[in-house]
């Protein structure tokens, strides 16, 4: 039972929140070709390490965010509005 | 009958309070704070149980959570709790246990003729034989011997409970040094909380103390389970935890090391000094470590007939010598238990000492081969551990966020794992699964020389204890028989629950309806009164409302041709209802939306598609713009939830754009009103605005009053009839249902189900998403193509559709069914292709009351270009024939929407 | 190899069962070999053992970081069935269900097929309108299949909570007569045993640590803890760990890994015979032959590599225990598990070339790659030698994912699949 810290609420269970994916994947233009829109909907890093991920706060405030979680001892790296760059 | 309660002493028990108990059907005597295990040595039983396998005749180990063979079904009235260590149980007046795995009974169990086959029930010989002719022959055999205990056949009526707990600190484990730490730690300032397995601590300033309570393990962040008397599970949440969890005892296999007499040295000193129970008059301690020194010294100062002490060792501290010694304890340096002797019970023991081989009477024997740190609980933290040569054992090591070892210092210990010379089919290592050092040797020879290898193999460590006696010693015998070095074998991987749980107490609060509360309708009670009968569709919904014995194919019919003919009501409150709201709403939904929401004058209202980015539908609905800049969406009931939340991902993460959503779904009830007289029925109420189709057409919405409450109208129709939608505060949901239902009495409203509306929805080819489609259905599936040819710019799923497989000729679309007897299509029949295989099924079917036959929808491969082709279909042995059609089966022209 | 019968457990118990061989060598790494596998769990040992029993491509060799079989081989629910809906599935995985029929017979080492049924529950009358077109999809691909009603249900398995007010009330049920279980590690030791026994060295605790491809981008061999391995082919089958292993070589694959719990309670006397689950409560469980109630359910809601598992996951799955079976509330869990499974968009497999010349892909089997591994391992076996998909596998390979051809079958799922 991790405890992820809300940008707005901070530290609460990890039953509070939902996890979105994989974090700052670029949705291809209309004009993109097949390997495009492929790589953005299927392909995905998904290290045994530190991961960039977006997980919002389902049951409460409902705000999305990134983190940086190791998925191997799930311990949280980072966490940091949306909109902002890997750090 | 050895055992006995010595006349003083006993730091637990009260001489004052005698407590009457069953156990095997016979009455004994025990006193207040002793242990059903503790009870029962005292009463002088020593065969408690059988083991797993060999059926081997066993008794009391230990005195705490690593017994392994004292395991009973314990039985509280009508309810029956299988393989309960008696150390674990409380004495309680009128208790009654059972002992387990045996039949007829634990003195006489047949099935202990496996003990004499017991050179053939080797390790894993399950997995050597009963090939021919096949497994299922022998299987059922197999499963009856096997199991412990029975299930009891009652619901359990325990009545468990949940609580959440924070603290600064949590320790567990209350010996000296977990108490020094919360001690110290209070002192400090520090919220902090104390558990223990065991009862009796002593109180401390500042300190919260859970006694009874196993903590089960450590999760993710510091998280941690525990459990109290089996009833209560604390959910604690700690910034830091210290493991003061102590140490725990491990045994030596020889020969016959698992008669009943044998137990731990360690759990004999416990028995004679809180209990007063000795486990017999004349015992033997073998051991290797100076604590078990200290239990037979102890043992024998509270008048227990201790014999000898029979130590690995050549030399042990003189203090040591000389305080045994003046108790007349015979010492044997340099010496090893080989065998024990006895039938059903130690009588005596071989010992091999340096000058050769003597034979010691007795009918008890301590053992004590090392100390093990507790450390299941820091290993399942991510711990890591290395192994100490001193004392033999595997210690915490290195470091672990939030969390500190507290144990103890390790205790010197001779290296000692196995007596040579005696029958290694009988020197047990996991007494309750009955492995042996010649299984542990077997599996080594057959090179399952992983400990998890060996684990599963032979199935060591896998019994109710988890293996706290015997994974630490089992991996140490396998090193010794591959010649690797100590220590580069470790234990297996310890996993949750540090002791056993009921899947009760882990899910206590999702016992029965918590496990999924169901969602009740505003005007719940309003529908029981009309007689409806409910099922759940995500909502407790009225399926019908039956009358004069109706069932509900019967009362829905009628409905649904009340709705066609008059006026109907129905409760659609779970349909979603979502203000999307902002200069940029408009633009924001064109990239929602499969359709052009921007294109819609303020007051009307369309149908639109939502799609997942892979082109799928994910759901359809209807939305009305209310201003310029405000739009109200109304996606399915069963969708709400997530477009809400898909709205929200959208605007916060890939489009952030000048738009506010808000869902207001549970805030408004929805009163439809379907029928030729619709119309009559608001008029009848009222209505602060016309309803003429001129002023009010269809696929529009009004707000204002009707009867006086403030409302929104939306003109839209799930039945092809004129239908007025009326949403109204949820608060106010039974007047205006009783309001509707007045005014349309003269003309014969009636409320309609969820079964009704299927029948209407289908006569007229309405789709259901989910139902009508699957996981592969396009909008071009279902006869949107042409909407989107229109459509310029890009929206959610639309790069999707230009696929290779979007384009496919042989993609599955939906159509009319209309069987060519009249009769019923199943729902879920395929229809047959010219191969034999499925080219596609029937999605929904009704009878249709107005037309006199059923009806039914379906994805049917190519459907769209078959139309009035007759195709079989099939489901579950029988056909039907049937034409393919168009959807809309009843008012195609959609005249009736107008009437 | 010496073979295993009644005959020979006999003549051991009277020769004090020193005659037992190992099941399999522990030989050091040669320096190369015309095939590598990397993942020494069922379906890396199974495709050995049918490249080696059929193909005969020359020196093989099953790598693994750790011990044999310790993956997800060995810690799932050990559920085989083929219950699935999309014609491309229900061959393969009934082709896989048959092959496990006779597989004791065939690698001589009793894997217990116990086809003792699995139910899978229907809780509403949509539910059982769902079933039906399951079921006849499976009849119609010529897979056993039944809709039981709720009485038929009850009947069969009278544990499962039979309250007409219960929370979830049975309605009906699929069934799957020849679905069942099978012992999880004896199908990695009855593999590992005969593919060793056919000359395939299986390298245990030993780690891939890298690729190396020649200059033409083609493989070589790879780089391991004990040194570097040439190899002509490789095949990589190590499930959960498929991403990072195809990281290593320079790839990108459409999976994401999560953790899958499991439990067992203590053994107790039979009283469950069948499978049973449900989609709508989201559990499932199963008696062992040794008397544990063997538990699953969903995976964890986030990718994780921490073969741990979330506490709130354990809470859902043993209250929906409870939920199926009132009685078994008293039950006590003896042990939590759990293993990392990789999953695709569409919960199907991926067994196809890779982007890497000479390298070949088995990944994706989600939680549901036990139940086909005798298939799994035939049809990869079938692709490293002959460089072309097997005739059952042709619909599960990489181009779907740009073509958008998914065989998604989460319509089909019981739980997991």
């Amino acid at each position: 039972m991790m405890r992820i810290a809300c940008p707005n609420c901070g530290l609460r269970d990890e039953r509070e929140y939902a996890y979105g994916g994989e974090a700052h994947l670029d949705r291809p233009e209309l004009d993109c070709d097949d390997q495009a829109w492929e790589e953005y909907l299927f392909l995905r890093a998904n290290p045994k390490g530190e991961h960039a991920e977006r997980w919002v706060h389902v049951h409460g405030c409902g705000v999305w965010f990134n983190l940086i979680r190791h998925t191997e001892t799930h311990e949280v790296v980072a966490v940091y509005v949306m909109g902002v760059a890997r750090p | 009958m050895t055992g006995y309660r010595l006349s003083h002493g006993g730091g637990r028990i009260d001489r004052g309070q005698s407590i009457d108990f069953s156990f095997n059907g016979k009455r004994y005597a025990g006193l207040a704070g002793d242990t059903l295990a503790s009870a029962l040595l005292a009463n002088g039983v020593q065969l408690v149980g059988r083991s797993f396998k060999l059926h081997r005749p066993r008794g009391i180990v230990g005195a705490g959570c690593e017994e392994t063979n004292a395991l009973v079904q314990l039985e509280h009235g009508i309810s029956s709790i299988p393989n309960v260590q008696a150390t674990m149980i409380a004495l309680e007046e009128g208790l009654v246990a059972r002992s387990i795995n045996a039949w007829p009974s634990l003195t006489w169990d047949i099935a202990g003729v496996n003990d004499r086959l017991r050179g053939l029930f080797s390790a894993g010989f399950y997995y050597k034989t009963f090939m021919w002719p096949d497994w299922h022959w022998f299987e059922w055999l197999i499963r009856r011997a096997a199991g412990l205990g029975k299930v009891p056949v009652v619901p359990d009526p325990q009545r468990y409970e949940a609580r959440h707990v924070e603290c600064d600190l949590l320790v567990i484990g209350g010996g000296r040094r977990g108490l020094a730490a919360a001690a110290q730690a209070a002192r400090d300032g520090k919220s902090v909380l104390l558990v223990d397995l065991d009862q009796g601590l002593p109180s401390l300033e500042g300190v919260r103390t859970f006694e009874k309570t196993a903590a089960l393990g450590i999760w993710d962040h510091g998280f941690v389970l525990a459990a109290s008397e089996g009833r209560v599970i604390h959910r604690i949440r700690a910034e830091q935890i210290i493991l003061a969890t102590g140490k725990q005892e491990r045994g030596i296999a020889f020969a016959n090391n698992d008669l009943p007499g044998i137990m731990l040295a360690g759990a004999i000193g416990r028995y004679v000094a809180d209990y007063a129970v000795a486990p017999g008059r004349s015992g033997i301690f073998f051991v290797n470590n100076d604590l078990g020194w200290r239990s037979a010294i102890e043992a024998a100062q509270c008048g227990v007939g201790v014999r000898a002490i029979v130590d690995a060792r050549p030399q042990v501290l003189p203090e040591l010598a000389h305080r045994a010694r003046a108790h007349g304890i015979d010492l044997f340096f340099s010496s090893l238990v080989r065998s024990a002797h006895g039938r059903g019970r130690v009588t005596g023991v071989t010992i091999e000492k340096p000058d050769g081989l003597s034979r010691l009477a007795c009918d008890f024997v301590g053992v004590s081969g090392g100390w093990n740190p507790a450390s299941q609980l820091w290993t399942m933290a991510g711990g890591q551990t290395k192994f100490n040569e001193r004392s033999q054992s595997f210690q915490p090591d290195g470091l672990v966020a939030n969390v500190e070892w507290a144990g103890p210092e390790p205790i010197e210990a001779e290296p000692i794992w196995t007596v040579h010379g005696g029958d290694e089919k009988t020197m047990f290592v996991d007494f309750q699964t009955d492995v042996t050092v010649a299984d542990i040797k077997l599996a080594a020879r057959e090179n399952y020389r992983s400990v998890e290898h060996l684990k599963r193999y032979t199935v060591l460590g896998m019994g109710v204890d988890q293996g706290k006696l015997s994974s630490v010693p089992g991996a140490m015998i396998l090193a010794e028989t591959i010649g690797a070095e100590p220590g580069t074998l470790s234990a297996s991987k310890v996993r949750p629950p540090f002791v056993p749980t009921a899947f009760g107490l882990i899910g206590a609060d999702l016992r029965g309806e918590r496990f999924r509360p169901r969602r009740y309708l505003p005007a719940h009670e309003w529908h029981v009164r009309e007689g409806a009968v409910f099922e759940d569709f995500g909502w407790e919904r009225p399926a019908a409302y039956p009358v004069g014995g109706e069932d509900i194919q019967a009362a829905a019919e009628r409905e649904a041709a009340a709705v066609r003919s008059g006026v109907g009501l129905f409760d659609g409150s779970p349909l979603g209802k979502i203000l999307v709201a902002g200069p940029e709403a408009a633009a924001f939904l064109d990239r929602v939306y499969v359709g052009t929401p921007s294109t819609l004058k303020p007051g009307r209202i369309r149908y639109g598609l939502v799609l997942n980015e892979n082109g799928t539908i994910l759901d359809d609905g209807v939305y009305a713009r209310l201003q310029d800049g405000s739009f109200l969406l109304s996606p399915s009931s069963a969708f709400a939830d997530r477009m809400v939340r898909l709205l929200e991902d959208l605007l916060q993460c890939e489009w952030p754009m000048d738009v506010v959503v808000q869902d207001v779904t549970e805030q408004y009830a929805v009163w439809t009103v379907a029928g030729p007289n619709a119309r009559n029925v608001l008029e009848a109420l009222q209505p602060s605005f016309v309803l003429s189709s001129e002023r009010f057409p269809h696929l529009s919405v009004r707000e204002g009053q009707l009867d006086g409450s403030e409302v929104r109208i939306q003109r839209v129709s799930f039945s092809g009839e004129l239908s007025y939608e009326i949403q109204v505060p949820a608060g106010q949901a039974v007047q205006m249902g009783d309001a509707l239902m007045a005014a349309g009495k003269p003309y014969g409203l009636v409320p309609y189900g969820i079964e009704a509306l299927e029948i209407l929805r289908i006569e007229k080819g309405y789709i259901h998403v989910g139902t009508d489609t699957d996981s592969e259905t396009q909008p071009g599936d279902i006869g949107f193509g042409g909407a989107i040819a229109k459509k310029q710019s890009d929206f959610l799923g639309r790069r999707a559709l230009t696929r290779r497989s979007s384009l496919s000729p042989n993609r599955k679309q939906l159509v009319g069914l209309t069987s060519l007897c009249g009769g019923i299509l199943p729902v879920g029949g395929h229809v047959r292709a010219p191969s034999g295989q499925s080219g596609g099924f029937v999605t929904s079917s009704q009878f249709s009351p107005v037309l006199g036959r059923g009806v039914a929808l379906g994805l049917v491969e190519q459907g769209q270009r078959r139309l009035g082709e007759i195709v079989e279909i099939v489901s579950l042995g029988k056909r039907w024939q049937a034409r393919i059609s168009e959807t809309v089966a009843y008012d195609r022209e959609g005249g009736r929407l107008d009437t | 190899m010496s073979r295993y019968s009644a005959f020979a457990l006999l003549r051991n118990w009277l020769g004090g069962n020193t005659d037992w061989d190992p099941v399999w060598r522990s030989p050091e790494p040669a320096s190369s070999y015309d095939v590598i596998i990397i993942g020494a769990g069922g379906h890396g040992l199974a495709t050995a053992y049918h490249l080696a029993k059929h193909y005969r491509p020359g020196r093989i060799a099953v790598i693994d970081k750790g011990w044999l079989g310790g993956g997800n081989t060995g810690r799932n629910t050990t559920i085989v069935r083929s219950d699935y809906f999309y014609k491309e599935s229900a061959d393969f995985y009934d082709h896989s269900l048959r092959l496990y029929a006779s597989l004791s017979q065939e690698l001589n080492f009793n894997i217990m097929y116990s086809a003792r049924g699995i139910l899978n529950l229907a809780h509403s009358r949509h539910e059982v309108d769902f079933q039906r077109r399951i079921v006849n999809a499976m009849q119609l691909n010529g897979i056993d299949a039944e809709l039981l009603g709720r009485e038929e249900v009850l009947k069969f398995c009278p544990v499962l909570n039979g309250d007409p007010n219960a929370r979830f009330p049975i309605y009906g049920a699929m069934r799957q007569k020849r679905g069942g279980t099978v012992r999880h590690d004896a199908v990695a030791w009855g593999y590992a045993r005969a593919a060793d026994a056919l000359g395939v060295d299986i390298l245990q605790n030993t780690e891939v640590t890298g690729f190396r491809r020649d200059i033409s981008g083609g493989v070589q061999g790879v780089e391991t803890s004990k040194g570097f391995i040439g190899a002509t082919k490789v095949g990589i089958a190590t499930a959960g760990h498929s991403s990072v292993v195809a990281q290593m070589a320079g790839f990108r694959l459409p999976v994401a890994s999560y953790g899958l719990q499991a439990f067992v309670s203590e053994p107790v006397k039979p009283v469950l015979h069948t499978v049973i689950g449900s989609a709508v409560i989201g559990s499932y469980c199963s008696q062992s032959d040794k008397g544990g109630i063997v538990c699953g359910g969903g995976i964890d809601p986030y990718p994780s590599f921490a073969q741990r598992g979330s506490a709130a996951t354990m809470e859902k799955v043993l209250a929906g225990i409870v939920q199926l079976v009132p009685t078994f509330s008293s039950l006590r869990l003896l042990r939590q598990w759990a293993g990392i499974v990789d999953y695709t968009a569409d919960s199907s497999p991926i067994i196809d070339r890779s982007p890497v010349p000479g390298i070949y892909l088995n990944v994706g089997w989600g939680g549901g790659g036990f139940k086909a591994i005798p298939a799994g391992g035939e049809a990869f076996a079938h692709l490293i030698a002959k460089d072309e998909p097997h005739p059952l596998t042709t619909a599960f390979g990489l181009q779907r994912f740009r073509d958008g051809a998914l065989i998604d079958e989460a319509a089909a799922a019981g739980i997991e699949h």
